[in-house]
């Protein structure tokens, strides 16, 4: 129990700590992949760093829920980050929040941005808060029928049950996962604000959804958003190897593999982090309303991979 | 009786019964205190929210002991008023009675500048009308149910219609107590089917008539449509958001909250403890008719501009949402798998309770808003975070709450339907395999909804500029007001933290209705419904996690960095010009939901001429069910009262002539 804990303890600090990293990574490889010199991959850091030592601009205006949102929203991706199996599957916290209860992490994390967005009262904070949750109300379904598939298929809303199940399986494709795996994959590009949904090198008005939100933020509440977008990236993408490509997970009480699963970890988030780097290099960006039919499509592909299971596994 | 005094209070259905005359007294002392407004307010309400919170002992005592029953001696002379009161009562008079509690307490301050006239006539219907609700909840016979449910929708006709000098007032009053009636005379009709010929009207006789399959459905479905009615399920919920509105916003806040469950009470009686089979379709029809609810309510929710409106549309959501996992409740119990109908029940149960928290909540709430702007146009409101931080404090609460986040109470409800969903599997009916999981889609699709319309709701209310420069003076809620919000609040928390002893207190209710108890796999602090390694989930650990990391970070942030702040003009991108009507109207935040779901709406809109100084802009979303369904309906009933009309002549001979030959026609008829 108590190497449970610590190695909870060890887990989430270093996913809180090395989340940044993930984000310099794929910065980095969109850069080459555009034909510019990229920045080190460590840049993240540095920017953060920068803006923790900035004073705080805020509006005359902002009330107090202005400012602990940005800590909120942290709080909140450090929790997701910290239930999600990555290295190992032996989380004695992980009881505390099934995948649903995870889901709603998001959706805390989210809401709160939102109210953040719409304090100060300018025309771009509504405008964003709106479009995001236009986005949210059909990936966060989408997501929960990702995790139902799963959860078919485990007999458990549990993730180190969910993974375990789906780590243990003959390998072999089987349909319903696949159907998720597309959806999910969709489901992450959206709630991480990346192309085709939105853009995060882009603060046109047309455009821009998640910037247009933390436009007035500045210094460390704007560092501490930065962080906690980029923990979220490296939620989804922890979320996304362990119910789609778990092989390689520490067993519980195995530490022997912890090495390894270490390595396997930092192999698959590599290759993931150049995927989604290479799959926006060469996509445009939707136009707004097309979102829904981008996420509409998602949530139909987790339901179908729902139905195939019944349909074909069972 | 042989005791002497002290037998007429031995158990909790006189104690209930008690506290209903206690309000009773209460509303008609009010009309002899007319003379003094202070007296009215400082006393009579204060007594009514203690009576409430008695309601509640009472109701936790009621899942405690066993049940008891009581026969008083008023009512028709073959048939007295027989009451009941079991674990399904004291559930819903637990419910009643704390949400009830919190809503009076607020009530002393919202009334408190009413003229004492008026003032006595609410304070006798506001009464009336909680005991009219008990009663429901007790009565064991259809004279005395029905007796009650015309108490109770009489007196809400008359609190809807207090500002009865507006004539939408009068309107959505006339609307709503003819919808009450037509479901009135269902569940009339319902009975008659109920007691099976056998001319008893008790609840006893009914529980013991053997109803054929044919006659079972029928009662059934009257009831579905008696108590749909009431509770505003597509296609009957036109009434709702027109009357909730209306009313004042602690009557919106009883009626929203708490009668809409009595409907709830009456199908969960009906349909488990009066029938006595149960047909496998029932549940898939309630199933249907819950999401098509629940959906219709939250998208139109997300369009609608006047705040109390979009709470009235979210209460259908909500009802939706209840009567889908009524409908999975019952497709479990028939399908003979009665741990799962357990935890659907508990879900249904748990989210009912929730739902009478956090909509009170979130209408006392906007009572507050509206005393202190005068406004109810969400158009017309922003900033009041600034200006009344309590009431906006307490609303976000509620807020989340009701959007399903954890660690909030919304949450816990919609947790445990959704586990009920996914036990789907094991299910014996393989098309219902299939149909649930897009049906738990469709629950998880209308929870996201709903943060959307939370969003709205809070977003253009209480943030943002203050879109009237009036806006500026809004003065906080007053203390009994703010203290009435704060129960409420702390009951949203409460249910949040502590599903485990939640579940506990439901499962009395639980196991009188499916014969079987939800068991609880986790400890006290984590909420386990099947098994731990199925589904597991810990509020309070959940809540102390996120606590103690926004504690260390803001330490951390603050420790090694510096907390130095400068305050400056919003940046807004560099745009110089920052004016409060460049903000999102409750219109435009609607604007992609309606684009979206255009099909369901009549979409009515008015924009301005470029080049006026004047500008008016008029939309709205208007309901297309009224067009389709009522219209037409009224239509036809003016057409036939035209053609009956026809024989008014108002001529005395033409009278006679009509009775002469009905006469003939009844002597023809009967002795052929």
């Amino acid at each position: 129990m108590s190497t449970g804990i610590l190695l909870q303890l060890a887990q989430t600090l270093l996913a809180i700590l090395l989340a940044p990293l993930l984000m310099g990574w794929v910065n980095q490889c969109r850069a080459w992949l555009q034909g510019r010199s990229a920045p080190p991959i460590t840049q993240p850091y540095r920017t953060l760093k920068k803006l923790f030592h900035k004073d705080a601009v805020i509006a005359h205006n902002a009330s107090p829920l202005f400012r602990f949102a940005p800590y909120m929203i942290f709080a909140c991706m450090a929790l997701a980050a910290g239930i999600v199996p990555t290295i190992a599957n032996d989380l004695p916290f992980s009881p505390a929040a099934d995948v649903i209860a995870l889901v709603g992490i998001f959706a805390l994390a989210r809401v709160f941005l939102a109210l953040a967005a719409m304090d100060i009262g300018t025309a771009f904070g509504s405008l964003g808060a709106r479009r995001e949750m236009l986005v949210s109300f059909l990936a966060e379904p989408a997501l929960l029928m990702v995790f139902f598939t799963a959860s078919f298929i485990a007999q458990s809303t549990e993730l180190p049950v969910i993974v375990a199940t789906l780590a243990h399986r003959e390998f072999a494709i089987y349909p319903s996962i696949t159907f998720a795996a597309v959806a999910f994959w969709m489901i992450s590009v959206a709630e991480n604000a990346r192309i085709p949904v939105d853009n995060p090198g882009t603060h046109l008005e047309l455009t821009m959804i998640h910037e247009a939100m933390i436009l007035e933020y500045s210094a460390r509440h704007l560092a501490l958003i930065e962080w906690a977008v980029a923990l979220k990236l490296f939620t989804y993408s922890a979320l996304g190897i362990a119910l789609f490509v778990p092989w390689g997970i520490a067993a519980q009480g195995d530490l022997a593999a912890l090495p390894l699963a270490l390595l396997a970890m930092v192999a698959k988030l590599l290759l993931g982090g150049a995927a989604l780097a290479f799959l926006e290099t060469i996509s445009a960006k939707l136009r707004l309303f097309r979102a829904p039919e981008f996420l509409g499509t998602a949530f139909l592909l987790a339901v179908l991979g729902m139905l195939i299971h019944f349909l074909l596994e069972v | 009786m042989t005791n002497g005094f002290y037998s007429y209070f031995a158990d909790p259905v006189q104690w209930a019964w008690a506290g209903v005359m206690f309000w009773l007294v209460l509303g008609f002392a009010a009309l002899l205190l007319q003379g003094s407004q202070r007296l009215l307010i400082r006393l009579v309400f204060p007594l009514g929210a203690l009576g409430a919170l008695f309601i509640a002992g009472v109701g936790v005592a009621g899942l405690l002991l066993p049940a008891s029953a009581v026969i008083l001696p008023i009512g028709l002379p073959d048939l007295p008023f027989h009451l009941r009161l079991d674990a399904l009562s004291a559930f819903f008079m637990v419910l009643l009675g704390g949400a009830a509690f919190g809503i009076t307490v607020y009530a002393m301050g919202y009334f408190r500048n009413m003229a004492a006239g008026p003032l006595a006539l609410l304070i006798l219907w506001y009464h009336l009308f909680l005991g009219g609700m008990v009663t429901v909840m007790l009565a064991d016979d259809a004279y005395a149910f029905m007796v009650a449910w015309e108490v109770m929708a009489l007196s809400s006709y008359f609190l809807v219609t207090t500002d009865h000098d507006l004539p939408e007032i009068r309107h959505a009053g006339f609307l709503y107590l003819l919808i009450a009636h037509v479901g009135a005379v269902a569940l009339l009709l319902c009975f008659g089917v109920l007691q099976g010929g056998h001319g008893d009207y008790t609840f006893d006789t009914m529980r013991l008539a053997e109803l054929t399959p044919f006659w079972a459905s029928a009662a059934y479905l009257l009831a579905l449509f008696g108590f749909g009615a009431k509770a505003g399920i597509v296609p009957m919920h036109v009434w709702l958001p027109e009357a909730h509105p209306a009313a004042p916003s602690p009557v919106s806040a009883l009626m929203s909250g708490v009668m809409l469950k009595t409907a709830i009470y009456g199908l969960l009686r009906v349909t488990f403890d009066l029938l006595n089979v149960q047909i496998g379709w029932w549940g898939t029809l309630a199933l249907a008719l819950g999401l098509i609810t629940a959906l219709y309510g939250v998208i139109f929710a997300a369009v609608q501009s006047d705040m109390k409106r979009l709470l009235a549309w979210s209460s259908i959501e909500n009802v939706g949402v209840i009567l889908a996992g009524f409908g999975l409740t019952l497709i479990f119990y028939t399908d003979g798998k009665g741990a799962m109908a357990a935890l659907t029940l508990t879900a249904v149960l748990y989210h009912s309770i929730n739902h009478a928290f956090f909509k009170g909540l979130l209408f006392l709430g906007t009572g507050a808003v509206l005393h202190a702007t005068g406004e109810r146009r969400m158009g017309k409101l922003g900033g009041l975070i600034r200006t009344m931080p309590w009431t906006a404090w307490l609303t976000l609460i509620g807020a989340l709450a009701i959007a399903g986040l954890p660690p909030l109470n919304g949450f816990v409800s919609e947790w445990l339907l959704l586990q009920a969903f996914l036990l789907t599997p094991n299910l014996t009916q393989p098309y219902l395999n299939m149909v649930i999981p897009v049906a738990a889609a469709s629950v998880a699709l209308a929870a996201a909804l709903a943060a959307y319309v939370v969003v709205k709701f809070y977003g253009v209310i209480f943030l943002g500029q203050p879109r009237d420069a009036a806006l500026q003076h809004a003065h906080e809620a007053s203390w009994p007001k703010r203290l009435g919000m704060l129960w409420l609040a702390a009951g949203c928390v409460l249910l949040g933290l502590f599903p485990a002893q939640v579940i506990g207190w439901l499962s009395p209710v639980v196991q009188l209705l499916t014969k079987q108890t939800l068991v609880n796999d986790g400890n006290w602090l984590m909420l386990a419904p099947v098994s731990a390694e199925r589904a597991s989930y810990a509020p309070l650990i959940f809540f102390a996690v996120v606590g103690v990391v926004l504690l260390l970070t803001f330490i951390w942030v603050r420790r090694v960095y510096h907390g130095r702040v400068r305050r400056s003009d919003p940046w807004d991108c560099g745009y110089p010009e920052q004016d409060a009507r460049m903000q999102d109207s409750a219109e435009g935040f609607g604007q992609p939901i309606r684009q979206i779901f255009e099909v369901f709406m009549k979409v009515e809109r008015e924009t301005p001429d470029p080049f006026s100084r004047t500008p008016h802009y008029h939309g709205a979303s208007l309901d297309k069910i009224w067009f389709i369904l009522y219209e037409p309906i009224a239509r036809l009933t003016g057409w036939l009262s035209e053609q009956a009309g026809r024989l008014q002549h108002g001529r005395i001979q033409w009278y006679l002539i009509y009775s002469f030959a009905t006469l003939i026609f009844l002597l023809v008829f009967t002795t052929r």
